[in-house]
């Protein structure tokens, strides 16, 4: 099993992401968002029995909006946000709006090109889990979580601008 | 000015301490050069063709005395003894040792200032009118306004990796346009509804590099405290849309244009209405602390035109000269804005020497109230000179070769480093400055011809807003060998207009002469007290590229 972040803390990953065409065994398995958006009938009967009874999680690709999932989102224990840059910052956009507007309590993980570097952005916009990419560090990585310490901005974590909160 | 609290302060602290471990793992080659790219971009720090090149903000162009001393220093200690003006009013130092970087942000960061978002695919520093607080036709100081936006985006969460670099620009002069607003990715004019309340007509979508494209209005009215939330709305939907496939077709006017500005309009008010409530909306409790920042000086009262100052005007043709290009009328009777023109005979546009920096800071100080700005043109303006004190200044100034009188004539040039430091270039802009410098360096001449704005970029990626001069020159490659591309009839204020091609690009040893036939056509086309860009847009394209390109038998 290989390691992740969760929760700031280095953790064992129990999750496994499914080709699209293999069948699902009912452990804790990830599709990809095209697999659940184009399954019809008695297949999406099957996909929504095994997110409610949560051994289903669910990738967001590159392209793939927070809009689309949207409300969908909501009975998954697992949502995966795949970062296949680093520069490229869609995911942080998505992390957000499935958080604070499609309502997404569940492990939101970013996945990918993931860098030390990007933790802390990625903390504040909602990810709670961050699978690093192979060649990093993670006992580093857990350490950077305190590089700022009052941002500006709200975030997820806090709404309220720095505005709302200075003394 | 804005001065920093603990948290302004702390915030930047922690960046220069995050850089410099970012800095050590990356000398210890545990970040790969790719990866370290972004984040010495998101420090500032560009690789140039011999050395890296260090972008220090200046938000929207304010700087105090001290500010200026440590810029000098920087200068002076970590450079070759020079700096430069860019044509976002931040500064640049174009020789300083990559691994010296995060030594001189910490330096920095004791005079409040960064090189944060200076580079990359961020949010950049935000740019305003020079003249802001000090002119009496703006419809309120836009700086609050500024910092507001500096504090939004320093370090936003969301918007660290867009597809492309991403620049706001704000004007609240009703009928002039000195920050050239449109060519940026959100331009943000401040305004007063029929109601009379204060608040903003939003633009997006404008930009040069390949694509030139003035932005569209995306709302007509947007109430004051809504300003963050529709900026998040704005770049949100230009964070998940915008294209990252091809970068020359990832900033937002390319969105903006697939579109068309009504859908994309929709979509920004789609995003907004969930925002436009919530904790982001702006508070009168933060509007006025940022206000409190840009309060009047302690003005003197006095009276305009006082008899030493005519005097001086009368006695002296070379004050005079300078004060008619150089100086501006002040909001208060008794006072005077004054610009130095950084472009001196000899040196590059921009360029700036520590001593001058030093001095402009002791000038600040004792004429001043302290306080100084940067302007697109990278020239620097001291805003607040009695008029009484003007022959002072001007005399100090000349000494120090900071008091040329040609401010927004046809020398006051904007040019970009080009093939001379910057890996990008098709072709070298400087050599090309100084040619025309040379050139067109009578004074007569220059004031007779008033005026014109004359740019030059390097190649397509217009730092040098090539397009936006009246007169543009673009360097290209032509086999191997590098030509110049001529555009006119851009500009860049109000009324702000994209130039067009003259025709077949020059070599270098030719500008100065096409140059000149293009002045010539203009002095025999123009009909009393006609600009240059008044002529062009009267007579059109047709006599210039006549005498540009005379028929074969004659050439
Ligand atoms: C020497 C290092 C430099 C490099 C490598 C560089 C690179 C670039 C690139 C690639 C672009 C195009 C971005 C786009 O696609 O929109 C650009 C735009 C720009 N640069 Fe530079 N640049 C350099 C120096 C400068 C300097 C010294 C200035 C100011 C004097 C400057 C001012 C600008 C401006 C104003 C734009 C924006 C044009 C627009 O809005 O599209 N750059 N630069
Ligand atoms: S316009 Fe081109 S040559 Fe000039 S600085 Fe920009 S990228 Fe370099």
């Amino acid at each position: 099993m290989t390691q992740i972040i969760l929760d700031k803390q280095i953790a064992q990953d129990d999750w496994v992401l499914v080709a699209d065409d293999a069948t699902l065994s009912g452990n804790k398995e990830v599709i990809n968002f095209s697999r659940w958006n184009s399954a019809v009938d008695t297949d999406k009967a099957d996909l929504i029995a095994k997110r409610d009874a949560g051994t289903l999680g669910i990738q967001l690709n590159a392209g793939d909006t927070a809009d689309l999932l949207a409300q969908d989102s909501q009975g998954f224990a697992l949502i995966n946000v795949d970062f296949p840059k680093f520069a490229d910052g869609r995911g942080y956009s998505a992390a957000r709006l499935l958080r604070e507007r499609y309502g997404f309590s569940g492990q939101l993980r970013a996945v990918g090109d993931v860098l030390f570097d990007q933790l802390f952005f990625m903390m504040r916009c909602g990810f709670n889990a961050m699978a690093m990419r192979e060649d990093q560090d993670l006992e580093l990585a857990v350490k950077g979580f305190e590089t700022f310490s009052a941002p500006y901005q709200g975030d997820v974590n806090d709404a309220r601008p720095l505005f709302r909160r200075r003394g | 000015m804005y001065v920093y609290d603990d948290y302004d302060q702390r915030i930047i602290n922690e960046r220069v301490t995050q850089f410099q471990d970012q800095m050590n793992r990356y000398l210890d080659g545990k970040i790969p050069e790719e990866e370290f790219l972004p984040l010495r971009l998101q420090n500032g720090i560009y690789i140039q063709r011999y050395a890296p090149m260090l972008r220090v903000a200046v938000p929207y162009g304010m700087l105090n005395s001290q500010q200026l001393r440590a810029l000098a220093e920087v200068a002076r200690d970590y450079d070759r003894g020079y700096a430069h003006v860019s044509t976002r009013q931040n500064f640049q130092f174009n020789w300083p040792k990559l691994e010296e970087c995060p030594e001189i942000l910490a330096k920095l960061a004791q005079v409040q200032m960064h090189a944060v978002q200076t580079s990359g695919n961020c949010i950049r520093n935000t740019t305003t009118d020079e003249y802001a607080g000090v002119v009496a036709e703006e419809l309120v100081d836009p700086r609050p306004y500024c910092e507001v936006i500096r504090q939004w985006s320093t370090f936003h969460p969301e918007f660290a990796f867009l597809p492309r670099k991403f620049k706001i620009a704000v004007n609240a002069v009703p009928d002039a346009d000195r920050a050239a607003t449109r060519m940026h990715d959100v331009s943000v004019q401040i305004v007063r509804n029929e109601a009379g309340e204060l608040g903003y007509r939003v633009f997006a979508g404008g930009g040069l590099g390949r694509t030139p494209i003035l932005s569209s209005v995306v709302r007509e009215f947007l109430p004051e405290k809504d300003l963050l939330t529709y900026l998040d709305a704005i770049i949100r939907v230009y964070n998940q849309f915008g294209r990252r496939d091809n970068k020359y077709k990832a900033r937002i006017k390319i969105l903006v244009k697939a579109l068309g500005v009504e859908r994309f309009s929709e979509m920004v008010e789609a995003e907004w209405a969930h925002l436009k409530d919530g904790e982001g909306k702006l508070t009168q409790a933060e509007l006025d602390r940022l206000k409190s920042f840009f309060t009047e000086p302690e003005y003197k009262t006095l009276a305009a035109n006082p008899t030493s100052y005519s005097d001086a005007l009368a006695n002296d043709t070379a004050f005079a000269r300078w004060v008619e290009r150089n100086v501006r009328t002040h909001k208060k009777a008794g006072y005077a804005i004054a610009t130095f023109a950084l472009k001196q005979k000899g040196t590059a546009p921009g360029d700036i020497t520590d001593r001058q920096l030093f001095a402009i800071a002791d000038l600040a100080d004792k004429y001043s109230f302290g306080e100084a700005r940067t302007t697109h043109q990278q020239n620097i303006v001291l805003a607040d000179i009695e008029q009484e004190k003007l022959y002072d200044l001007w005399k100090e100034a000349k000494a120090l070769g900071l008091a040329t009188p040609t401010l927004g004539l046809l020398t006051d040039m904007i040019c970009c480093p080009g093939g001379d430091f910057c890996a990008l270039a098709n072709a070298k802009s400087l050599p090309v400055a100084e040619a025309l410098q040379n050139a067109f360096d009578d004074l007569d001449y220059l004031h007779d011809l008033g005026e014109i704005d004359l740019n030059i970029s390097g190649c397509m990626n217009a730092c040098g807003h090539h397009h936006i001069g009246n007169i543009g020159i673009l360097g290209v490659d032509k086999k191997g060998e590098e030509f110049y591309q001529v555009s006119l009839g851009g500009a860049s204020g109000e009324d702000a207009s994209v130039g067009k091609i003259l025709g077949p690009s020059f070599a270098r040893d030719r500008m100065v002469d096409i140059v000149r036939i293009i002045l010539d056509v203009y002095v025999a086309e123009r009909i009393e007290g006609e600009s240059f860009i008044e002529t062009f847009r009267r007579v059109g394209m047709a006599p210039f590229k006549t005498a540009a390109y005379p028929a074969p038998a004659t050439a």
